[in-house]
């Protein structure tokens, strides 16, 4: 079994402080929601747990069980067990996915020999067309398609922990359930079984991946944690009592700002 | 036959089955076996001077440009000290099946890095009405200096398809200054494929001409420089007469010091009514150190004509390696995908064996620079 801790968590894009301290913990086989308001940080939460350039980690700590994750270099990252389904995934001309699982895996130490039918094996599971796989990375792939191609690499990378940036955006309801249906699978069967964190707006995804824990991202922080029942709460009520995130200023630490002025002030 | 290199053995094995094979030695044909196929149809493949057409064949091609075109200082010095030239001519209606290939062996024993010989290889290609051919060169050097010229006269008669490709895995000491003159008449077809990858320096100048209606031209090149390597590209579509179409790509990744140079030149001339052409040259550049130059240009004399360019250069997308790097894989292994990524579509254009044997050459070198780097 492992844990993905995270850690008074604080990073900044340019000036913009965007993650002020968040703090989430995660077990293997747990499914924790992520959600929030637009602006409150979670797709940031995203991007900086997996190392993207143009994030500047401010402090904190992110580790699995005891290796710090901060610091490495994004492919370190995902070989200590993380890994990330894009909410936008990138395409990468002339790289086919078979290709780019094989350097993945040989990365890993791992197999490569039954690659092609483990691949092929998966795109039947997700409703992925095979030839999909010899094409170029998410090139003229529909919306719902690279999002499926998120998952097929998901399930044949066995990561420990998978963070699923809105996963369910721009996907069908039948999309939207096979690909939750795969990660559900691997929450229950993997060794050790895939912990989650679901960045989402919708509780459609929720109703598919069961959440052990809801968490409500407001201003950088998770302003508050509960279970399942939170997501229909949030549906029902909105994040009206949530404050925006980044049109407000970060509140100072109690004390900070006197003493600052106090022995500068004229 | 002399001791063939690896690159000549990788390339031959990649071709399998062929017409003929050329073995030329600092620029003399040492050897030129034509098979039972093209001897049957008439095919010839000799030395310029034991063949039927003889010395008519030299500079019959080049003579079409115009004279600013179609030579200078260097091309007077490849003429004045070429040795010899290897001919092949394929007569009306026939169809090889198979490729001709040339192995040009040039200065393989000098080790000596400052001293070498200066050398002159020439290829003379002409397919008569509707006839067509693949033509596969490889260039190779050995370890020390030498000054390497190699042209080719390329002609294609009406309804003809050449596709002619030239592998350039020169010595790193070797200085290449080569020019390739094509021209393609009514209705006909020709593929010049250059992969450029050794040398230290090497230019490459491909003048197209299109002088029979309808007639197309696809000019494609793969570069990659590292260390101090110069490769430097010039070339010219000419269209001559009217719905004429030539599609130029030209595609390359310099790193460590490496500089490469494209400039090219679309000329429509009077009479190329409903001519298309398109240039597209597209850079990585790899490293803080490493320079790529691209110049495309425009000469239209004539209405009702349609030309596009293009032309980029920049470093690796960081977001397409940061979404591989994120599946675990690491960096040097994910610049090399994607490097390989940016080469694939103009490699798929290429003959299957040379796109293969130039895959596997990318592959090596990209591996021998990321070791570089990483020691």
């Amino acid at each position: 079994m492992s844990v993905l801790k995270i850690e008074g968590l604080r990073a900044s894009v340019g000036d913009r402080e965007i993650l002020q301290g968040v703090d989430l913990e995660v077990q293997s086989g747990e499914t924790h929601a992520v959600m929030g308001p637009n602006g409150s940080g979670k797709s940031t939460l995203a991007h900086v747990l997996m190392g993207r350039p143009g994030y500047e980690v401010l402090g904190g700590s992110v580790t699995i069980d005891a290796v710090e994750l901060l610091g490495l270099p994004v492919d370190e990252r995902a070989r200590a067990g993380l890994f990330l389904t894009f909410q936008y995934p990138i395409e990468v001309p002339g790289v086919p996915v078979v290709d780019a699982l094989r350097e993945a895996l040989i990365a890993a130490g791992r197999s490569t020999a039954d690659l092609i039918e483990h691949m092929a094996g998966e795109a039947g599971r997700l409703g992925f067309a095979p030839d999909l796989l010899l094409r170029p990375m998410n090139v003229d792939l529909s919306g719902g398609e690279k999002k499926r191609n998120e998952t097929l690499q998901l399930a044949l990378l066995h990561p420990r922990f998978a963070v699923l940036d809105e996963l369910d955006s721009g996907l069908d309801v039948d999309a939207l359930r096979q690909v939750a249906h795969r990660v559900e699978a691997a929450r229950q069967e993997s060794d050790p079984p895939l912990g989650v964190i679901a960045i989402t707006h919708y509780r459609r995804l929720l109703d598919e991946l069961p959440p052990d824990v809801v968490h409500v991202m407001s201003g950088g922080r998770i302003v508050r944690s509960g279970g399942p029942e939170l997501a229909t709460e949030l549906e029902e009520t909105g994040y009206a009592g949530y404050r925006p995130a980044l049109d407000s200023e970060p509140t100072p630490l109690p004390g900070e700002g006197d003493s600052f002025l106090g022995k500068f002030s004229l | 036959m002399p001791d063939l290199p690896r690159e000549a053995h990788a390339l031959i094995d990649r071709i399998g089955e062929r017409a003929g094979l050329v073995i030329t030695l600092d620029g003399a044909v040492h050897d030129a076996d034509l098979g039972e196929e093209g001897e049957r149809a008439g095919v010839r493949l000799s030395r310029v001077g034991a063949h039927p057409d003889g010395e008519a064949l030299l500079g019959a091609v080049q003579g079409l440009f115009s004279e600013a075109d179609s030579s200078d200082a260097l091309d007077d010095l490849a003429t004045a000290f070429s040795a010899d030239a290897i001919a092949l001519t394929i007569p009306r209606g026939v169809e090889l099946s198979r490729p001709v290939v040339i192995v040009n062996l040039l200065a393989m024993n000098n080790t000596d890095d400052s001293k070498g010989p200066a050398l002159f290889p020439r290829t003379i290609v002409h397919l008569a009405e509707n006839s067509s051919a693949t033509v596969i060169e490889l260039l190779v050097s050995g370890p020390g200096a030498a000054l390497v010229c190699p042209a080719a006269e390329l002609s294609v008669g009406d309804g003809g398809r050449l596709s002619y490709s030239v592998v350039q895995q020169l010595g790193g000491r070797t200085w290449q200054l080569g020019h390739s003159w094509a021209r393609a008449g009514r209705a006909s077809t020709v593929r010049c494929f250059t992969a450029s990858l050794g040398g230290e320096y090497a230019r490459t100048r491909l003048d197209s001409l299109l002088d029979g209606p309808g007639g197309s031209a696809e000019l494609l090149a793969a570069y990659l420089g590292d260390e101090h390597q110069v490769h430097d590209f010039r070339t010219l579509q000419e269209h001559a007469a009217p719905k004429t179409t030539s599609d130029l790509v030209f595609k390359g990744a310099v790193g460590g010091t490496a500089r490469s140079v494209y400039s090219g030149m679309i000329r429509m001339r009077h009479g190329a009514r409903g001519g298309n052409a398109f240039q597209t040259n597209r850079n990585l550049v790899l490293s803080d150190g490493a320079h790529a130059d691209s110049v495309p240009n425009l000469d239209i004399q004539e209405n009702d004509v349609r030309c596009s360019h293009a032309s980029a250069v920049g470093p690796i997308d960081a977001e397409q390696r940061f979404y591989l790097e994120s599946r675990g894989i690491p960096r040097a292994a994910a610049t090399r995908l994607i490097l390989l990524g940016f080469f694939q579509e103009l490699l798929a254009r290429a003959e299957p064996a040379v796109q293969d044997h130039v895959v596997a050459s990318i592959r090596g070198r990209l591996e021998a620079m990321s070791d570089e780097a990483a020691s």
